[in-house]
This record gives C-alpha cells, sequence and structure tokens, in this order.
C-alpha cells in the first residue's frame, strides 16, 4: 500500500531509498550537483547505527565501498562526474572481484571539470566500461523522483543478484529538483546469500578470498567468461524501458531520463500538429534496450527515428547500431549544462516530418 | 491546467527557495503535479537566488521554465533578467517597498505590491514572501488559499502553528494587489 506523496529533493530521495533497501554502509566525498546524498547519509546513519563515512577523496571512497561489499554488507556511494572519474579504478576492481555495490552519478557538464549544471555527457564512461579490462556495470536512468526511489531499492536487489556494480545515472536535475514520492510500506528486498564474503573464517575449512588479480592467463581468461557469461544472462533477462505511441508513430523518439521527460509533452505538442510521434525511453542504458528498437525500425509506419541527450550525441551510437541502417536517425543535443526546450525539440520534429537531411 | 509555471527570485536569504517550496506544497495539497527546481552552486546570502514551480494535471516535463506564467521578484537585477522569461500575457509581480522597476514589455500584467511593507507591519519580514504568494494564489488561481492553509499545517512542524495566522494574514494582504 503506497503512502501518500511528500515532497522531496532527488538526491535525499536516493539516500532514503539506499536507507529502505536495508544500506547501512555510506562513503563518499562531496560535490555538487550530489552533495544532499551523502547530506542526508550524515544525518539518518547515526540515528540508526549505520556506517558514514566522508572520506578524504573520492579514490578512497570507493575503496571503502570494495572493502564494506567484500564483507558481505550492502554498501553505496555516490558523485558527480569528475568525482566518477576518481572512483573509476575501484569500480574496476569491483567488476573483477564481482562484488555488489551501488554508484551513484549525478552528472554534470565535462569535461574536465567543467560546470555544475545537468548533463549526460557522462553516457560512454557508464555504459562503455570507464575503468580498465572487459567488464560492464548495469546503469539505470531514471527520469523522475519516484523512480530514483523505486530503481535505486531495484539497484540493491540487482547488484546482490549478479555481484556487481550497478550505476543509478541521474543528472543535475533530477538531484536538485523536488518532486512528489510515495513511499512504500513495506520495500521489496531480495535477500541472496553471500557465501563468499569475508566475515572471518568461522566453521569454514578455507578462509575466503577476494580478489581481482589472476597472474595466470588460462585462470584469468577462464575469469573473464565466467564474467562475459554472466553479463550474457543479464543481457537477455534484465533489459528495461518505457515504450508509447508506437504502433502508429512516425516519428520515433529516443531519450533517456530529462531528455525523456521533456520530449514527452513535445509528443503532446507534435499529435495536436497532426504529427505522430512516438517514444523508447531506455530504463536501463547497459543492458541497452536494442531489440525493441530495432523492432520499431523495421515497422513500416515508422519513417524515422529523433536521439535527444544532454551531449553531443552518445546514446545515439547504441541507438544507431540497433536500427541497423533501417530508418534515418536523427540528433539533437544540448551540452554545457543547457536543457532543450520543447520548442526546440517540436522544430527538430516538424523538420523531419517535411522530410529533413539527416 | 497545464505545466504552469512560477518563477520566483531576489536575494539569497530573503526565503525565495521556501516561498517556491510553500507554493508546491499547497498545489499538492490539491492533487496536482508539481516540481521545484532551484538555481543552484557557488551562490551565498546576499547573492541571487531563484527557483522555478511548475503546476500541471498532468506529468511534469522539464522542471526548468523557459516561457513562465508567473515571475516573482525580490530585488532589481532579477527584474531586469526574468521579465525577458514571460510569456505574453504573463504577469510579473515587484516588491515595491524594496525596488523601482519600470517593465519594458507592453504584453504583461505588471503588479506593484509593498510586500516588504507589509511584513514590516505585521511584524515578520518572512511573510514579505507570503504575501506574494496570497497574490499569486489570488491572481491565477494555481492554488487556493485552503489547500495553502493546509499545506502549512503538513509542513511547519508543531511547535510553528502558532505562526499560521500570521502567515495567513500576509497572505489576505497580499491577494488584494491582484489585478
Amino acid at each position: 500500500m503506497a503512502q501518500k506523496r511528500v515532497l522531496m529533493k532527488g538526491n535525499e530521495v536516493i539516500a532514503e531509498a539506499a536507507l529502505r533497501a536495508g544500506c547501512r554502509n555510506y562513503f563518499g566525498y562531496p560535490i555538487t550537483p550530489q552533495t544532499e546524498v551523502m547530506h542526508y547519509m550524515a544525518k539518518k546513519m547515526v540515528q540508526i547505527g549505520g556506517n558514514f563515512v566522508q572520506a578524504e577523496s573520492e579514490v578512497s571512497a570507493i575503496n571503502m565501498v570494495y572493502g564494506a561489499a567484500a564483507a558481505g554488507a550492502r554498501v553505496l556511494t555516490s558523485s558527480s562526474s569528475p568525482g566518477i572519474s576518481l572512483k573509476q579504478e575501484g569500480i574496476s576492481y569491483i567488476a573483477g572481484a564481482e562484488l555488489p555495490a551501488v554508484v551513484v552519478n549525478i552528472v554534470r557538464a565535462g569535461p574536465g571539470l567543467g560546470g555544475i549544471q545537468p548533463a549526460q555527457g557522462d553516457y560512454f564512461q557508464a555504459t562503455k566500461g570507464g575503468g580498465h579490462g572487459d567488464y560492464r556495470n548495469i546503469v539505470i536512468a531514471p527520469a523522475s523522483v519516484q523512480e530514483l526511489y523505486e530503481l535505486t531499492v531495484e539497484a540493491f536487489n540487482l547488484a546482490d543478484k549478479y555481484r556487481m556494480c550497478v550505476m543509478i545515472l541521474g543528472d543535475g536535475t533530477l538531484g536538485q529538483m523536488m518532486e512528489p514520492v510515495a513511499f512504500r510500506d513495506v520495500e521489496p528486498i531480495e535477500v541472496y546469500e553471500k557465501p563468499w564474503a569475508c566475515t572471518g573464517r568461522g566453521e569454514r575449512k578455507e578462509h575466503n578470498t577476494v580478489t581481482s588479480i589472476y597472474i595466470d592467463p588460462d585462470v584469468l581468461e577462464a575469469k573473464n567468461r565466467e564474467l562475459q557469461d554472466k553479463y550474457a544472462v543479464i543481457e537477455k533477462d534484465e533489459v528495461r524501458y518505457e515504450a508509447y505511441g508506437l504502433e502508429d508513430a512516425e516519428i520515433v523518439i529516443t531519450a533517456f531520463s530529462t531528455c525523456s521527460r521533456i520530449s514527452k509533452n513535445v509528443i503532446r505538442q507534435a499529435a495536436e500538429m497532426g504529427i505522430k510521434v512516438g517514444m523508447i525511453r531506455p530504463i536501463t542504458l547497459w543492458p541497452f534496450p536494442s531489440k525493441i528498437i530495432s523492432d520499431t525500425a523495421a515497422m513500416p509506419n515508422v519513417k524515422a527515428f529523433l536521439d535527444v541527450e544532454l551531449n553531443a550525441g552518445q546514446m545515439i551510437e547504441d541507438v544507431r547500431l540497433a536500427v541497423n541502417g533501417q530508418k534515418p536517425v536523427y540528433f539533437h543535443g544540448r551540452m554545457g549544462g543547457n536543457l532543450p526546450t520543447q520548442k526546440e525539440i517540436l522544430d527538430k520534429i516538424i523538420e523531419i516530418h517535411n522530410g529533413g537531411n539527416n | 491546467m497545464i505545466d504552469f509555471s512560477v518563477i520566483l527570485a531576489g536575494f539569497g536569504g530573503q526565503g525565495i527557495l521556501s516561498a517556491g517550496k510553500m507554493a508546491a506544497e499547497a498545489a499538492l495539497f490539491e492533487g496536482k503535479e508539481v516540481s521545484w527546481f532551484p538555481s543552484y552552486g557557488p551562490e551565498m546570502r546576499g547573492g541571487t537566488a531563484n527557483c522555478s514551480v511548475v503546476i500541471s494535471d498532468e506529468p511534469i516535463g522539464s522542471p526548468v521554465i523557459n516561457d513562465a506564467d508567473v515571475v516573482i521578484c525580490l530585488n532589481q537585477p532579477s527584474a531586469e533578467k526574468f521579465e525577458a522569461s514571460l510569456k505574453p500575457g504573463g504577469v510579473l509581480v515587484i516588491d515595491s517597498s524594496l525596488f523601482k522597476f519600470a517593465p519594458t514589455r507592453t504584453d504583461i500584467t505588471f503588479i506593484e505590491m509593498p510586500a516588504s511593507d507589509i511584513a514590516t507591519e505585521l511584524g515578520n519580514m518572512a511573510f514579505a514572501t507570503i504575501s506574494m504568494l496570497g497574490c499569486l494564489s489570488k491572481q491565477t488561481g494555481c492554488f487556493s488559499r485552503a489547500s495553502f492553509e493546509s499545506a502549512l499545517y503538513e509542513v511547519l512542524p508543531e511547535r510553528r502553528h502558532k505562526l499560521i495566522p500570521g502567515n495567513l494574514n500576509a497572505f489576505d494582504k497580499g491577494a488584494e494587489y491582484a489585478k
């Protein structure tokens, strides 16, 4: 039974969701625009007897995450783009050691220190690795404060289920905005046994070891194959997306998170002008919803795709791979911390409707 | 009501962000969809602050406002900056106790109200923004006085409930300036 809706800031809802998911360990370092996550944790962890550490750097924080995860605990860290870059080494080690952890990236504009306003320029980093080696993170892109709550709880379940890092990819808009959120009375927490965790030898014959170093190439290759098998299962079972208006759409927008919200209102405006526009909103950026995009591209009513992002065009590469040349894919993006207006997107739709050049 | 949008702007410390939140809380009480988005970053007391509030019967797209229905300003730089952000037919409300302003646009409704004088009279400077919310409510109907009152009881901790009659008084005084 859902409780009544309360007005809360996105960043605070992430922290509240983590606590509700049973996370009692938070390690982080402040950075705009995500600092409210750690601010909320600093206040609450003391009250409930959890662990909160403001580390001396992002590198320390992610290695504390590694330690807590190795001990079998649910653990969270959060940062924004430059801070997430610093955490990449640790995230790669977490992938190699197969540890469950949740990492939140409230993306700001880059590259470098960039700015502090919202962006989606970390799509490549989040979905294509970020750190070194052959690994994947599950990447989840919520589009509202309500989804920040529900998908953060889900992220902890997925991390434990697959023993890997799950990244919540938000942006400055989602983190800073307040919206109504309705919390559940009981959270759908999935409990997974962690016989591999380093909790002291106890009754075991051998002590557990958590490591990502395998010097023997054959052993490491076998380990790599195990990881790839796991990723294949995730690509089969964990793809999430929202699709609507595809059955009679002339143009299909692909957009995630903040851009999907803005695009949704444009679809209504376009309909008033007699242009039918549908949308595919990836909720998991990895695994990417390639099949629905590929299937939609094959539909005779669909004439073109329009990809909308807060970057120079990153997800569009995955969209084009899925479309595979069946239909043209157009792009509209803003950078530097700016958001597209509804009018900009509508103008682009009208241009495509009138047979615009790719 | 679809994507009704209000920008509140002024100096940091004038209660801009809180007033915007109260407007959102009042509309939420009516079952509306709402969003509140602050200017954030390297800002400080005495610097500029603003927030955007969107109220809608449908899910809200962008919480960032390009064309505002109403702009409420508590300092001159904000009025100069945000006058251009109004839709044709939009409403600009300024605190005329603090500054004088002559709008350059002729396609908007301009309301000058002595919000800080009202607040001084009532003995609490925090009531300046509340009186402007009263004007907003009366002028546009984006939330009702009753919802604002109910939201106050929900949002304020009980030890602050004694301030609610004063808030409502300021709200009503501000409503008199609606055109």
